[in-house]
């Protein structure tokens, strides 16, 4: 009994089957990184002030840390009742995620939510914390 | 040296791949060796398990553990361990793959005073080899959140079962806890049992270095030293539907995790790791015991000609007969 021809034929259809899922998952689906928009009431204000649209950290560092931010935010407000967060430039912020981060990215749906659905990403903050009502401009 | 040497091969491969995107060469890192690693891989496959498909396969192999089928009604067969059906095969099959049934069975031998031979159960193997496996199938299949546009609801699902203990942020995955263990643990079990380390080679050290090596790499920059996951993205998906691009500021973590898997890649076809199709293929797994109701044909015989006793009397019935020989048929 020799089978290597069934034997190959199933292996093919495996590859095919399983690695081959994502690409007729995306068939028909832009390649699209999701566009951010920086347009709330609150973050013009801020450009109006200050000259240009700025973050609590660089864009950069936000990007990758800002859950370990979130998460130190929540520790050092919970635990010590310490509520003043200085940046790396010497700006104070009040550490509230719902007063100070969310009032800026009142468009959580445009913004959070776009990243996050993008790579699969649930935060589960959101069963407690309210979510801003939509605010852009 | 069996085992520095491929501790340095592993090294050599982050080395590399540090170097080159210091140097600019993330298209080569992210895009060449990506694309040349899996047509290696997928090629690679095909060939050696068209080879060991080709090769013929004489009889079936009854010595498995269980009773086989039989004829006397209360002798009760076996139907997973000694099956004559193709379902029980694929019962056997399947256990065997999806929890390493023979691995379970393992044993371990030990000399005691008297001098006494003592054979004992031996299940950290099979436990070890299991949560490996395992935690490394739960992470390639969340990993395919980088690949579909829209994350299937399935691997949302995974990723917080996954996550449920909710430790820090991004949350502490289960699995990489789990996989840097168990790839210790098999380490360990080859560095430190005499008997195991004396049959170790090379090519058992490589492997585990670089998955642990991938399993890293992972871990740093998703805990770590983070990279920008959105242009990662961008890059995977630039590659699946070939139009590829590199986005800027990734972060060369990035590259030495890709470069790392790659190598994975182009070394599966051509190692050990092969089990992987392998296991498919044992003939004591994959063979229904039907030795006694089947006919089963040596196909390396030679086409005999064969001359039956009815033809060779027919040939000599009258000779038989002068001589004085009893003859079947007058
Ligand atoms: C003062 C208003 C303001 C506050 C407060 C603020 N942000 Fe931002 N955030 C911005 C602006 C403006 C940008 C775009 C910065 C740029 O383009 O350089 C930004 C960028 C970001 C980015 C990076 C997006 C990208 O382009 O990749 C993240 C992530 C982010 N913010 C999260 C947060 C979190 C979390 C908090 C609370 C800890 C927060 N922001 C608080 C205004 C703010
Ligand atoms: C079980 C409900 C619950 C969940 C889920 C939850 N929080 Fe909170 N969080 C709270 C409570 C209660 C406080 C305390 C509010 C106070 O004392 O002002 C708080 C406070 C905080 C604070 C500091 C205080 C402030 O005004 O913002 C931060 C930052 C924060 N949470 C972030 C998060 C993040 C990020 C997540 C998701 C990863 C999250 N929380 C999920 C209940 C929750
Ligand atoms: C640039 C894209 C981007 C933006 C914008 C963004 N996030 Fe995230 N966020 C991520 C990524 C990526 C992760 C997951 C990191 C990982 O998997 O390593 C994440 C994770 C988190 C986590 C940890 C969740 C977990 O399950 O580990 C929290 C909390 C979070 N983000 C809050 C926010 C909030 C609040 C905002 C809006 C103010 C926001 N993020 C905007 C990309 C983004
Ligand atoms: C053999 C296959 C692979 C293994 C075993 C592996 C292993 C891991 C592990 C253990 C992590 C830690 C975080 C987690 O568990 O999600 C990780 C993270 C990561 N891997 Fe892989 N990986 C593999 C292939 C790939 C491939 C092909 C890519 C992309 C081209 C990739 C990109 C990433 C990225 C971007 C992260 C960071 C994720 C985050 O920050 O959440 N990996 N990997």
């Amino acid at each position: 009994m020799k089978n290597a021809g069934t034997i190959v034929i199933v292996v093919v259809v495996g590859f095919v089957a399983f690695f081959g899922f994502p690409f007729y998952y995306n068939i028909g689906k832009a390649n699209e990184a999701p566009k951010l928009k920086f347009d709330t009431p609150a973050i013009l204000e801020w450009e109006k002030v200050n000259g240009k649209k700025e973050c609590v950290e660089p864009k950069e560092f936000m990007r990758g840390e800002h859950m370990q931010m979130l998460n130190q935010w929540r520790d050092s407000v919970v635990r010590n009742a310490d509520r003043v967060y200085v940046n790396s430039q010497g700006r104070s912020f009040t550490m509230s995620f719902q007063n100070t981060c969310m009032n800026c990215h009142s468009n959580k749906k445009d913004f959070c939510d776009k990243c996050h659905n993008y790579l699969g990403v649930k935060p589960y903050c959101w069963g407690c914390h309210i979510a801003p009502k939509e605010k852009q401009s | 040296m069996k085992i520095l040497l491929p501790l340095f091969a592993v090294v050599a491969l982050v080395v590399i791949a540090f170097v080159g995107v210091q140097a600019n060469l993330q298209a080569f890192f992210g895009i060449v060796i990506p694309y040349a690693a899996v047509a290696i891989f997928i090629i690679g496959f095909i060939v050696r398990v068209f080879r060991w498909g080709s090769s013929p396969v004489p009889f079936r192999i009854p010595t498995t553990a269980g009773q086989m089928k039989s004829f006397a009604p209360w002798i009760k067969q076996n139907k997973i361990d000694n099956p004559s059906s193709r379902l029980g095969v694929f019962a056997r099959m399947a256990l065997e793959v999806l929890v390493f049934r023979s691995l379970f069975r393992n044993t371990k031998t030990e000399l005691h005073d008297g001098p006494k031979l003592v054979y004992g159960s031996e299940k950290f193997l099979w436990l070890a080899g299991l949560a490996f496996h395992w935690s490394f199938l739960i992470i390639f299949v969340r990993h395919f959140r980088f690949f579909m546009q829209d994350v299937p609801t399935v691997i949302q699902i995974m990723e917080s079962l996954d996550s449920f203990l909710q430790i820090g942020a991004p949350l502490l995955y289960l699995t990489d806890v789990v996989l840097v263990g168990a790839v210790t643990f098999l380490f360990l079990r080859r560095v430190v049992m005499p008997q195991i380390k004396f049959i170790s080679l090379p090519a058992d050290y490589f492997p585990l270095f670089l998955i642990l090596g991938i399993a890293l790499s992972g871990i740093l920059m998703r805990y770590f030293t983070k990279v920008h996951i959105v242009g990662v993205k961008e890059l995977v998906m630039g590659l699946l539907s070939f139009s590829p691009v590199i986005p800027a500021g990734i972060g060369s973590v990035f590259y030495i995790h890709l470069f790392l898997v790659s190598a994975l890649l182009i070394y599966f076809p051509l190692s050990k790791l092969m089990h992987m199709g392998g296991v498919f293929l044992s003939p004591t797994r994959n063979m229904a015991n039907n030795s006694r109701e089947v006919r089963h044909i040596n196909p390396w015989n030679y086409p005999v000609h064969v001359h039956t006793y009815q033809e060779y009397e027919d040939e000599f019935r009258e000779k038989m007969k002068k001589a004085g020989l009893p003859v079947e048929k007058e």
